[in-house]
This record gives structure tokens, sequence and C-alpha cells, in this order.
């Protein structure tokens, strides 16, 4: 029974990365029909931005909210520098352009920080929370983090202007022009935002599976796969999405099938799911018009 | 007149000619060179170990600054192959007919060095010292023309399950393996030195891939498991994920730890300098973060050299470390080549190292080749971590 | 028309005429190269079949590929099947398993497909690696092939028969191909892409269609696959990850998308691009050596940026260009 507790809080402390990260797939889904796959080397090398500053001394929340908006920053500039000259290409060429990028930054990474982990320091220090033993105190607070997340990305599409102004340069893009929405930085800050999410994610990741180059690349996956399980439309989808391949993979891998085939498992599984209902368990119905 | 000293005279003549012929047929050697290859993953899901490579190039420069082995400088050719195999095989191939050198020093990885090693035995090119414990490296019988270098993780994880059976006989081990050729040897040798007690005695495996992100679920089950012996044959990365949870979790029993990841800088610290008490390793390279090693002369001299040629980053750097003795190795092979460097010397002298000592390598021990014996290093030492450094204990011993 | 189709004819009988005197000038280790780009071309004309002509994206057909590159490997190293036999039937394996997996992907759209073809990708190695397979298999150590030497007691070394070989099989395919997309099997494919509801409504069988093309698909890459494996000598788990079914998709894309000529200028990219970052890097110092990755994903953008339409649109715009000056 304690053992299930473990693999149960280990699966949703993880899942709860996804669950962010698919947040941040969300953001760029939203904007272009398109999924980043350089998210995660992104969100790495953010995360390494925010290690070089707590190296250098600063406080955690200080360095925390420093990263994010750089990261911010750095994912308009992206937006603008390097993806917005594709923006008349074909889908396909912008998919090899994330691709290029990915590779970019993560080799730029193992050249300038190298490729030893390191370790990085989480704000939820202590014992664990409540009086429990299953779950430690960074695992129950990057859950937190990612609720809140889930709830600041959905109150910013819900609420404010210029979330309405995202969206609705998203679902028509010639319609928002005429009424004076400047769809083209609408791309640009749904590229910053989700950097900014993405960074928020890997400081979140980084305590449990250390800091490395090469930390992403199986969170990114699950995060993809959640976020299409959830339905990739929908924030609360694809958060849901993270939290749930998190811990069913766990659980598959310690009680069913066994940890070598666990993740081969784990995706039949998410494609079985998609065969029966193809936009995802929360997504929108596609309804083709002729 | 034909007097007997000019027929000798004329003999050495010929003799010095011959040799000069066969100098000249070698490829990649001439009276000023020697060109090296190398085949390297600096990019790709392997390109960690680059800095193997690196450290390499830099130790030839060096090397070369002091004015070469036996009046040769080296070239030392190091390609990219992404960790591919098939990359592997033109890039090897590009070093050999085109590039033209006159062997492979340290290729990285099992599979990248079982896809070239046909091809190099067949042509009788020396594959020397390859960069991977894989225990089908060493077979002279079969492949004359590639010899190992790292201990045989085989090897290792007899020594390991000796220990066991000296210390806890009726321990029952959990073991975490990588899934790949690394990980399933540790099960291997561990199973033959348990003999027939291996059925009882391991009550859990789990293994991970590394692409995935945290290995927590698996040390839960194996935790689960009720054992109290824990085995982590795993890398950098994961190896400290598991020195972590297990602590976490409250694991008392021993837990021993595969010998790719006892960096006390970049596996104990990140997991835990308190949650590391206690591990044990089979130890054969001084760690340069281990304070223990820190007015050693031959950590001096590796100091020394990452200073000139290198960073802090490498000199902290396991690999870098690894390399650093490798190229060690080579350069006494080629010393001990003399001014025959055809491939059929260079290979008997690789097969006939005796007891060379290294500056990074634990006192008292020996690299050791023999036309029967293409494991260089043999010897290990058990240690264990007191919260600062790794303590030795015991003998030497060779698996 | 014809003013249009006559420089295309020109080129590829040019191609064809260098790659047929190739063999009789290069080197052993050049022609291994060839070989491995003539390998690349008739996997990327697979995957274009699938994704540029009929519009289902994958990322997965590494996955084929490794299958075609194992099915050789066991066929000819443990049953002692002779390698000619062993590389179609390989390949027809290859065919089936793409033909089932054409049938989930009925299902999806778009980026659902590239989830499932992308899950196919990551979980190759490690299906290969499992421990149930092994005595197939071999486990992580894989399975070495011995060289195929040239058969009847044709004058050509081993580098110059498999070259050939490939060669053959690269030249019939492509034959094959043009005559699948030309054919009324082709506009029915074409027509699924652009306008799936349109086509069904004139009657064209959707599900028949899609899953033939992923079987077809699989089947070049099976074929590719196999080839490499006797090319190389050697199949192991680490042969088939994720960047081989990336640079597929890479290849297709910076070739020309749709483009059957482009394939080949696609397999020459996916080929030499990476050595030459390797290359390159050198020139940014000793530590620098780190970096191949990162000029690598450089140059992708950078030939994207000047080639969106990949080199065959660039081409076609490049002669368009040429006879209106006419």
């Amino acid at each position: 029974m304690n053992a299930f507790l473990h693999q149960l809080a280990s699966g949703a402390a993880l899942g709860g990365v996804y669950a962010i990260m698919a947040l941040a797939l969300v953001m760029i889904y939203q904007a272009t029909q398109l999924v980043n796959f350089a998210q995660g080397e992104m969100a790495m090398f953010s995360t390494y931005f925010a290690w070089k500053l707590t190296d250098l001394g600063w406080p955690y929340w200080r360095a925390f909210a420093v990263t994010v908006v750089v990261s911010f920053l750095g994912g308009v500039l992206i937006e603008r520098v390097v993806v917005r000259p594709f923006a008349k290409a074909p889908v396909l060429a912008s998919v090899i352009v994330f691709i290029g990028l990915s590779l970019i930054f993560n080799a730029l990474a193992g050249w300038l920080y190298g490729y030893s982990v390191t370790d990085f320091p989480t704000p939820f220090d202590g014992p664990p929370w409540f009086g429990q033993r299953a779950m430690s105190a960074h695992e129950s607070g990057s859950i937190l983090v990612s609720l809140a997340v889930l709830m600041l990305v959905y109150a910013f599409f819900r609420f404010t202007p210029l979330g309405l102004a995202m969206r609705a340069a998203a679902q028509n893009p010639t319609s928002s022009r005429l009424v004076g929405i400047r769809v083209g930085w609408m791309l640009a800050i749904g590229w910053g935002l989700a950097a900014a999410i993405g960074a928020i994610a890997g400081m979140m990741a980084a305590p449990i599976v250390y800091l490395d180059p090469n930390m992403m690349a199986g969170v990114l996956l699950y995060a993809f796969a959640g976020a299409v399980l959830g339905g990739i439309d929908n924030p609360f989808g694809a958060a849901f999405g993270g939290f749930a391949v998190g811990v069913t993979e766990n659980l598959m891998g310690a009680y069913v099938v066994g940890s070598e085939v666990k993740l081969s498992v784990a995706l039949a599984i998410i494609v079985g799911v998609l065969v029966w209902r193809p936009s995802g368990l929360f997504g929108r119905r596609l309804v083709a018009r002729v | 007149m034909i007097t007997r000293r000019s027929l000798l005279q004329s003999a050495a003549a010929a003799a010095a000619f011959a040799a000069g012929a066969a100098r000249a047929e070698t490829p990649g050697v001439t009276d000023t060179e020697i060109k090296i290859g190398q085949t390297m993953p600096y990019s790709g899901p392997a390109s960690a170990y680059g800095v193997i490579g690196r450290t390499e190039a830099a130790y030839f420069k060096m090397i070369n600054e002091q004015g070469g082995v036996n009046g040769r400088r080296i070239d030392f050719v190091s390609l990219d192959d992404g960790y591919s195999p098939p990359r592997t095989v033109e890039q090897a191939r590009r070093l050999v007919e085109d590039e033209k050198v006159a062997f492979l020093f340290n290729t990285l990885g099992t599979a990248p060095n079982l896809a070239i090693r046909q091809y190099l035995n067949d042509n009788k090119v020396p594959q020397l010292f390859v960069s991977t414990g894989a225990s089908v490296f060493s077979d002279p019988a079969h492949f004359p023309w590639t010899i190992g270098y790292n201990p045989n993780y085989q090897t290792e994880a007899r020594i390991y399950g000796k220990h066991i059976l000296a210390t806890r006989p009726d321990g029952r081990i959990a073991v975490l393996f990588q899934n790949d050729g690394f990980g399933k040897e540790y099960l291997i040798g561990l199973k033959d030195a348990l003999g027939d007690r291996a059925g009882a005695m391991i009550v859990k495996e789990a293994s991970y891939e590394t692409s995935e992100p945290t290995i927590d679920s698996q040390v839960v089950s194996l935790q689960g498991s009720g054992a109290d012996i824990l085995v982590i044959a795993a890398t950098p990365k994961f190896a400290a994920q598991a020195i972590r949870k297990s602590y976490d979790l409250g694991w008392s029993g021993v837990r021993y730890l595969s010998n790719v990841s006892p960096s006390v800088a970049t596996v104990l610290k990140p997991a835990g300098l308190e949650k590391s008490k206690g591990l044990i390793t089979a130890y054969y390279g001084k760690d340069p973060t281990d304070a223990r090693w820190k007015d050693d002369p031959g950590m001096k001299q590796w100091q020394a050299f990452c200073d000139k040629y290198l960073s802090h980053a490498e000199f902290v750097d396991a690999n870098a470390a690894y390399a650093f003795s490798a190229a060690g190795t080579m350069l006494q092979t080629l010393k001990q080549c003399g001014a025959d460097l055809s491939r059929d010397n260079v290979m008997k002298q690789a097969a006939g190292i005796r007891d060379l000592e290294l500056p990074l390598l634990l006192p008292g021990m020996r690299i050791a080749t023999s036309p029967t014996n293409f494991s260089p290093i043999r010897q290990m030492q058990l240690a264990t971590f007191d919260g600062q450094s790794w303590q030795l204990f015991g003998e030497l011993s060779t698996g | 028309m014809s003013r249009v189709a006559q420089p295309g004819t020109i080129l590829r009988l040019a191609v064809l005429a260098a790659a047929l005197a190739f063999p009789f000038a290069a080197s052993g280790y050049h022609l291994y190269q060839g070989a491995q780009v003539l390998i690349f071309a008739i996997a990327l004309l697979g995957l274009n079949l699938l994704t540029g002509v009929n519009g289902q994206i994958s990322l997965g057909h590494g996955a084929f590929f490794a299958i075609g590159g194992y099915g050789a490997a066991i066929l000819t190293a443990k049953l002692g099947v002779p390698y000619l036999l062993a590389v179609p039937l390989a390949s027809l394996v290859c065919f089936g398993a793409g033909f089932l997996f054409g049938f989930p992907a009925l299902r999806f759209g778009g980026l659902y497909l590239a989830l499932a073809t992308f899950a196919l990708a990551v979980a190759t190695p490690q299906i290969l690696a499992y421990k149930g397979f092994d005595f197939l298999t071999g486990g992580s150590s894989g399975v070495s092939l011995a060289k195929p030497h040239a058969p009847f007691a044709l004058p050509l070394t081993t580098d110059q028969w498999l070259y050939c070989l490939c060669l053959l099989c690269a030249a019939v395919l492509y034959w094959a191909a043009r005559n699948l997309v030309e054919s009324r099997v082709g506009r029915a494919l074409v027509a699924l892409r652009d306008q799936p509801i349109a086509a069904e409504a004139m009657g064209v069988n959707a599900a028949l269609y899609k899953t033939t093309c992923f079987g077809v698909s699989a089947l070049y890459a099976g074929v590719a696959g196999a080839l490499s494996a006797l090319a190389v000598g050697f199949v192991s788990p680490e042969s088939f990850g994720l960047s081989l079914s990336l640079s597929f998709l890479v290849g297709i894309v910076v070739g020309g998308l749709g483009s059957l000529g482009g394939v080949l200028f696609g397999a020459l990219f996916i080929e030499f691009v990476p050595n030459l970052a390797d290359q390159l890097s050198v020139t940014f110092g000793e530590s620098a050596k780190a970096l191949p990755g990162a000029i690598y994903g450089g140059l992708l953008i950078l030939a994207m940026a000047v080639m969106p339409g990949g080199v065959a649109g660039a081409l076609e715009a490049a002669m368009r260009r040429v006879s209106r000056k006419k």
C-alpha cells in the first residue's frame, strides 16, 4: 500500500511537470496549429539561465521571476527572428525549423555548461507537507505550481483582453486584422508565453530529474503525449493529460507490464485512446464543412 | 673485392632499406608523423562522451609540444559519428581509406565498435583500446586486431557478487540496470558470481531507458520487494536519482554503485553527500573531485594539464579523466613501438604492455596486456563512501 | 509543357549517367557513401509518397527501416536465406506492417498521426532490445551480417556490387513511384490529400487507398533498411533511433515535399551535411568539437530559409524564371 502511494505520488509530481510543459505546447498550438518540438530544449536553456543566477547567489524567487521574464523576451525574439520568416512556407518547413532549433539549444547548452548533471535548488525545501510521507515537499510544491499555472493560463484566455485577442487572432486572422488586432504580434506573444511557461516547467523538473542538456527530451515526449491525449486545443484537457500520463506510466511499469517495455506500452495506450476518441479526451470534435 | 666487412655493410644497408620501405608502406606513418584516427559521438544522444575525444586531442597536442613520440608528431583525426553505427562505419572507412590513418584509437560505444570490428579485422587495421566495457572486445582468438580498454562490466559485477556472498550470504538483492548492453552485462556478471544462489538471492530486477525523465518509480518497486541489497548499474544522472530516492524511501540496506558513476562532484553531490553515505563501488581511477587525492602527484599532473590545455569543466569530468588515462596508455604503446610503426608491431606492442602505472590510476594498480589478455584494466578495489570521500578497503582484486 | 519537361528529362538522364559511371571512378569508401545516399533516397521516396503525395505525416519511418534491416539480418545471418531473397522478403514484411499501421492511422488527422508515428519511432529501439526477442535480435548487441559478394563471378568488388545493387533498386523503385503518382491511383492519393471530402464523394475508397499507401511507403523504407543492413554489415537498436526518423523527415522537406526527384537532394543533404557540420565545428576552435549538433541545426534552418519549398521547389522556380526570360 505504501509503495502504491509512493508510485502515485512520484507519478503525479512528474505529471505536474508534463502538465506545465503541455500548457506551453498548447500556447503555440493555439496560435499556429503547430507543435513546437524545440519547446523542451528552450525550457532546458531557460533552466540553465536560472541556475546561473542562483549560482551567483540570487535568492530563488528573484531568479525565478527574472528567468520567466527573460524567457518570455527570448521566446518573442525567436518568433520574430527565426520563426516569422517561415510564416508563409509549407507547414513542414516550420517543423524542420523547430527540429533545427532544438538541435541548436541542446548542443549550445552542452558546449556552454558541459554534460555533467547539476543539482538545482527547490523553493519547497524541508520536510514533507501535511504530515504524510509519500510525497516530498518539492513534489507537493510542483503540483501546486502546475495547478497555479493552469489557472493563470485559463484566466488569461478567459478574462483578459489580450487573451481574447490572441484567441481571435488564432481562430480567424483575417477578421481579427479588420477589427484592429495586430495578428503578427499575437503570435510573438504566444511564443513568449510558451517560453515563459516552459521555463517554469524546467525549473520544477530540474530538482527531480537533475539539470543536464538532455533533461527535457523525455519530458517533452510525455508532455506531447499528454497534451494530445487530453486535447491540445483545451488547456484543462492538456493539463489533465499530462497528469494522467505521469500516473499511468508509473502504475503500468510497477504493476502491470514491468519496467522494460513500460514506455512502449504507455504510448500504445495513448494511441489506443486516440483511436477511440480522435481529438483527445476533452478536445473539441472537429466537424468538417463541405 | 668483396670483403666480409663490405658484405656486412651492404647487408645492413639492405636491411635498413627494407625497413624504410616497410615503414613507407604503413599508411599514416612518415618519418615525422603518425596519423591516428577515432570516431566519437560529438553530436546526438551520447554527446556527453564527446569530452573524451577532446581531452585526447589536447593530450596529443601536449605530446607534440614536447617533441612528439620517438621524433614523430601525432596527427589525431577524431570524427563525429553521432553514435549511429552506420555513420561509424562510414567514418571508420574514411579514416582508413581516405585519411589513411595508421590505426584507430579509443573509438566510443559498444554498438559503434561492434559495427566496425569485422571491417577493421578484415583489413588488419588495429582497433586499439576501444572505449566500452563490453566483454566481447577482449577476444584475441577471433578478433586479433581489436583490443579493449575499460574494466569489463562483467568483471566488476562479479566483484560485487563475491563481496555480497562473503558479507551477506543470505541477502536479498534488487538490481537497477540500464536497458542496454551496459546494464545487461552487469546482470550477467552478478548472476555469474552468485552461481546457483542467483535465483534465490536476486528478488527483483528493474530496468530503465535513457529516454526516461526519472527512475523514481523503479526505485520504489525495488524497495517494495523487501530486498536489503541494491545494485545500481546506472549512468551518472540515473545513479544520482537512484541514490537520492532510495535514501528518501528509507532504504536501510547496502547499496552498490557501478564504477561508471562514482564521481563525488557530478553524482554524489547532486544526490546529496549525506544520502550517499555507505555506498560501495569498485574503484580503479582516482576521482578528481574526491578531496583525498588533493595532494596526490598524479592528480597534480592532471590539474596542470587541465589548466594549460582544457578548463575546470573537464577537470571535474570523470569522462575526461578517463580519457587522460586512455591517452597515456596509447602513448606507452607508441613508445614501445620504437621506430617500427607497422600495424603488426603496433598491435604486438598494444598486447605487450607490462605493468604500466598511470597518474590517475589507483596507487599500485598496473595496466597489463599479453597476446592472450586483451583486457588492459583488470584490477579494481572496493571502496565505501563516508560522506566526504571514498575509502578504499580490501585488496586489489581482479574479479 | 514539353519545354518544362525537357530540361527535367535531361537532368534525370545526366544523374543516371553520373550514377552509372561513379562505381568505376570512386574508391571503396566513396562507394559506401554513394550506397548510403541511394539507401536514404529509397526511404525518402517511400516517405514522400506517404507524406508528400498522400498528405499523411509520419515521424516514425525509422521503425519500418528497422524492420527491413532486422528482417534482412535475421533472414541471412540466422536462417541462412540468400541475401538477394532476404531483401524482398523483409520488405514484404514491412508492407504488411505498414498496411496494418495504416488502419489506426485512418482515424487520425495531422497532429494525431504525428504523435502516433512519433511514438512508434521512440518505442522502436526499446522493442528491438526487448529480452523476449533476444534469440532473434541479439538483444542490445545486435546482429552482424556477412558482406555480400558479387554473384555470377561478376568482376566487381563488394563495394561496387553493393552500390550497383542499391542503384538498381533505387532506379526501379523511382520508376515505380513515378508511374504510381502519374496513374489514376496517384491522382486519387493527391485528391485525398487536398480535398478529402470531395474525393470520397467522387467514389474514391479512402480507407483502401490510404492504408495501401502506408503499406507501399513502408515497403520502400523496408527495402532501404534491408540494403542498409547489407551495406553496414551490422544492425543494433542504436542504428534505428528517433534521430533516423527525424532525418527522413528532414530529407523529404529539404528535397522538396511531393517531388520524387527531390529525394536525391534530400538524401545527399542528410548524408553529407552532418559531416560538413563536424568539419565546420573545428573552425570554431578546439572546444567547439561539442558543436556539430548546433551547426547542423543552423544549416537546417538556413536551408529552409533559402529554399522553403526544398531543392525541388527552388529548381522549379529557377526554371520558371529562365523560361520567362526567353
